[in-house]
C-alpha cells in the first residue's frame, strides 16, 4: 500500500466518523446525568433539515450554524421539559422524539430536496469533535460541575440533598445532547454529503446510542469506539474494492453486534456494570421523595 | 329559513361528491425511499404525477414512502388493498413475496410489482431495461478513462444489479480490453453518507469514474468534488454535478402506469409481464454533456441508442463467457430475457464474486 492510499483512506475515515462523535459525545454527557435521551436520530434529521434550508435562504454559512444548534436547543428543551418537569417514561419520549423528528424534517425539508448547495470543510468540524472529546473527559473529571453531573446521574436522591438542583443540571445536560445532536445533523448535510434528503442520516443516531454504552461511558473510548466502528465500515469498503469478498451484511450490524457483546460483558460482574452505568440511568426524579 | 337552505345545499353537495367519487379508481404506491431522492423513488412518483395529469378525475392516488422490505411492506400492502384500493404499485424488488401474500388475500385488488418475476392472475410485473443505458454508460466509460480503472457503486446482489454490472462491463471492454471495475457493495440502496464514502473510496484507489447503482446522488456530488467523472442513476442528476456528470440512465414510468391506470378504469387489466427499454421509452439517456464528452462520442452513443431499438444491437451478444470461462451466450446469439432475468454471474473479466 502506498503512502497516498493510507493518507486517502485515514482521510476517508475521518469524514465519515465525525457525526458519530458528536452524537455520542453529547449523549454521552446526557447519560452521565441519569437521563436516556433516544431522540438522537430525529434531532439530527431536524439540525441537518434546519441547516441546510437555512443555507439555501441566506448562503451564510454562520447563520445557517445557529439556526440549525437552534433547533437542538428548542427539541432537546421540550424533551427535557416532558421528562423531567412532567416526568414521562424518557424511552417512549425519546422515541417519540425521533420519530416526530423524521417526520417534522421531511415536511420542513420538502421544497428544498434536491437544491445543489456548496459543502462545507469538513475539517473545521474534525478538528472541533476532538477537541469536545478533550473537553467533555475533562469536564467531567477534573471540574466540579462535572463531578455534579456525575453525582446528579449516579444517585439524584443524595445529589438533591446535598444541595444539588438535579432538575437543573439535567436540563443543560439535555440541551448539551441536544445540541450536539444538531451538530452531527448540520455536519452530515453541509460537509459530509452537502445535500438534503429526507432520512439522509440513515440510523447514525442509533449507531451512536450504542457507541455510548460500548463506550461504557467514557469519553476517550467513545471516540476509540467511534473510529472502530468508523474505520471498519471504511476498510471493508477497500477490500471490497481490491476484490477480497467479504460479507457486507455482517459489517452493516458489527456496530450493534459490538455493543452487544460489551453489554453482556460489563452485565455479567454486578461491580463493572456499577462502576460503568451511571446509576440512575432511566430514572425519573420527584424532588418531594 | 337560510340555514334550512344551506343544509339542504350542504347535503346535496355531499351527495354529489360522492356520485362523483363512486366510480372513482383508486391507485396505491409503495415506495422504498423518499419521493425527494433524486433517484429511483423520485422517478415512480412523477411517473404516479403524469398517470394523475394524464387519467385527471378517474383516479385518484395515495403512496407510502419508506417501507422497508421485510415484514413492514406486508403491512403497509395489506394496508392499501383494505382501504378500497383498486390497483397498487409495489415499486421495489425486494416486496416480491410480500406483494404475492397480500395479493392472494385480495384477489379483487391488483397489484403491479415492479422488477420482479413471480407473477399470480391479480399481479403483474414490469420492469425497465435499464442494462441497455449501461452499454451505453460502459461504452463511453471505456474510451473516457484514463487509468483504465472504474468505480462502481451498488447496493444489493440481485439480478437487476449483476445484470448492470455484466452490460456495462461488456460495453467498456469491447471499446477498451484493458479496463478493470472496482464494485463495492453498499447493501443499502440509500445512504447519502456510504455513498459518499464508496464513491471516495474507489477514487482513493485509482477509479476515474464514478459509476452508481443506489439511490441518491452522494457518489456524483464526491466525484465532482473529487474531479472525476460520473454518470447518475435513475433521473437527470447534471444540476448537483454540472462538471462530472456525463450522462444518466432515466428510468421514465408515467406512459405504463398511465396505461394500466387506464386498463383497470376500463376493466381491461390483465395480468403480464412488461420489460421495456428505449424502444418503448422506458429508458432514456439524459443529454449528454458537450463540456466533457468529445462529439464524435456522443454521436457513437446515440448511434448506440438507435441501434438498441430498432435491434441491430443487444447489451448481451455472443460470445458471452462467464467467470469460470464456460459460454454462457454463443456467438451469433444473444441472451435470452430468461437468463436476463435470473442472471446471477459475472462475465469474464470482471474480478471478484457475486456475494450470495
Amino acid at each position: 500500500m502506498s503512502i497516498e492510499l493510507i493518507i486517502g483512506i485515514l482521510n476517508i475515515v475521518l469524514i465519515s466518523t465525525t457525526p458519530l462523535v458528536f452524537a455520542g459525545i453529547g449523549e454521552l454527557v446526557t447519560e452521565k446525568s441519569g437521563v436516556l435521551n433516544l431522540g438522537l436520530e430525529g434531532l439530527m434529521l431536524v439540525g441537518a433539515v434546519t441547516g441546510f434550508i437555512t443555507l439555501v435562504i441566506t448562503g451564510n454559512y454562520f447563520y445557517s450554524l445557529f439556526l440549525s444548534i437552534i433547533s437542538g436547543v428548542i427539541l432537546s428543551g421540550i424533551f427535557a421539559f416532558l421528562v423531567l418537569n412532567l416526568m414521562t417514561n424518557q424511552i417512549a419520549t425519546g422515541l417519540a422524539l425521533t420519530i416526530f423528528g423524521i417526520g417534522l424534517s421531511a415536511m420542513l425539508g420538502k421544497k428544498f430536496g434536491g437544491t445543489p448547495i456548496d459543502g462545507l470543510n469538513p475539517y473545521y468540524f474534525i478538528v472541533i469533535s476532538f477537541l469536545l472529546v478533550f473537553f467533555v473527559a475533562y469536564f467531567l473529571s477534573k471540574t466540579k460541575t462535572g463531578l455534579i453531573v456525575r453525582a446528579v446521574g449516579e444517585n439524584h436522591n443524595s445529589a438533591y440533598a446535598l444541595g444539588y438542583n438535579v432538575i437543573k443540571t439535567r436540563y443543560l445536560t439535555i440541551i448539551f445532547g441536544g445540541v450536539m445532536s444538531s451538530l452531527a445533523g448540520y455536519y452530515i448535510s453541509i460537509c459530509y454529503a452537502p445535500m438534503w434528503q429526507e432520512g439522509m442520516t440513515a440510523g447514525r443516531g442509533w449507531i451512536a446510542l450504542a457507541l455510548v454504552v460500548f463506550a461504557t461511558w467514557k469519553p476517550w473510548r467513545l471516540l476509540v469506539g467511534a473510529y472502530i466502528f468508523g474505520g471498519v465500515a471504511i476498510m471493508q469498503m477497500n477490500l471490497q474494492a481490491i476484490g477480497v469478498k467479504l460479507p457486507g451484511q455482517f459489517f452493516n450490524m458489527m456496530p450493534y453486534l459490538a455493543t452487544i457483546i460489551v453489554l453482556v460483558f460489563i452485565s455479567s460482574n454486578k461491580l463493572r456494570l456499577k462502576l460503568s452505568a451511571p446509576s440512575s440511568l432511566n430514572i425519573p426524579f420527584a424532588k418531594n421523595q | 329559513m337560510l340555514r334550512k337552505i344551506l343544509t339542504i345545499l350542504s347535503f346535496l353537495a355531499v351527495i354529489s361528491v360522492s356520485a362523483v367519487h363512486a366510480d372513482q379508481k383508486k391507485i396505491g404506491f409503495i415506495y422504498i425511499g423518499p419521493p425527494g431522492d433524486h433517484g429511483w423513488t423520485y422517478m415512480h412518483d412523477q411517473g404516479r404525477i403524469y398517470m394523475e395529469n394524464a387519467l385527471g378525475d378517474s383516479i385518484s392516488t395515495t403512496y407510502i414512502e419508506n417501507v422497508p422490505e421485510n415484514a413492514d411492506a406486508v403491512r403497509a400492502i395489506r394496508k392499501l388493498a383494505a382501504s378500497g384500493h383498486d390497483l397498487i404499485f409495489t415499486t421495489s424488488f425486494n416486496y416480491m413475496d410480500q406483494t404475492l401474500e397480500v395479493a392472494k388475500e385480495f384477489p379483487d385488488v391488483k397489484f403491479e410489482h415492479a422488477t420482479g418475476f413471480k407473477r399470480m392472475d391479480n399481479v403483474s410485473t414490469y420492469s425497465a431495461r435499464f442494462y441497455e443505458g449501461r452499454t451505453i454508460i460502459g461504452h463511453i466509460a471505456g474510451k473516457m478513462t484514463k487509468t483504465n480503472t472504474i468505480g462502481y457503486i451498488v447496493s444489493f446482489p440481485i439480478p437487476e444489479v449483476i445484470r448492470g454490472i455484466n452490460a456495462f462491463y461488456l460495453a467498456a471492454a469491447k471499446v477498451n480490453p484493458d479496463v478493470k471495475i472496482k464494485i463495492i457493495w453498499n447493501y443499502s440502496w440509500y445512504d447519502p453518507g456510504k455513498e459518499a464514502d464508496a464513491a471516495n473510496t474507489l477514487i482513493n484507489q485509482g477509479a476515474d469514474i464514478i459509476v452508481q447503482h443506489t439511490d441518491s446522488y452522494a457518489p456524483c456530488q464526491a466525484a465532482e468534488k473529487a474531479g472525476v467523472l460520473a454518470f447518475g442513476q435513475a433521473s437527470n442528476q447534471e444540476a448537483f454535478c454540472p462538471n462530472s456528470h456525463m450522462t444518466s440512465i432515466e428510468d421514465i414510468w408515467g406512459p405504463y402506469y398511465a396505461a394500466k391506470a387506464q386498463a383497470v378504469v376500463d376493466g381491461t387489466w390483465s395480468s403480464e409481464d412488461t420489460w421495456h427499454g428505449f424502444k418503448d421509452g422506458m429508458v432514456e439517456m439524459s443529454p449528454y454533456n458537450t463540456k466533457l464528452l468529445p462529439l464524435d462520442l456522443i454521436l457513437e452513443a446515440k448511434n448506440m441508442e438507435t441501434a438498441i431499438e430498432n435491434g441491430t444491437l443487444h447489451s448481451f451478444e455472443g460470445p458471452i463467457y462467464n467467470q469460470a470461462g464456460e459460454l454462457v451466450v454463443k456467438e451469433g446469439e444473444v441472451a435470452d430475457d430468461g437468463m436476463l432475468a435470473s442472471m446471477m454471474f459475472y462475465v469474464q473479466g470482471i474480478d471478484g464474486e457475486v456475494p450470495q
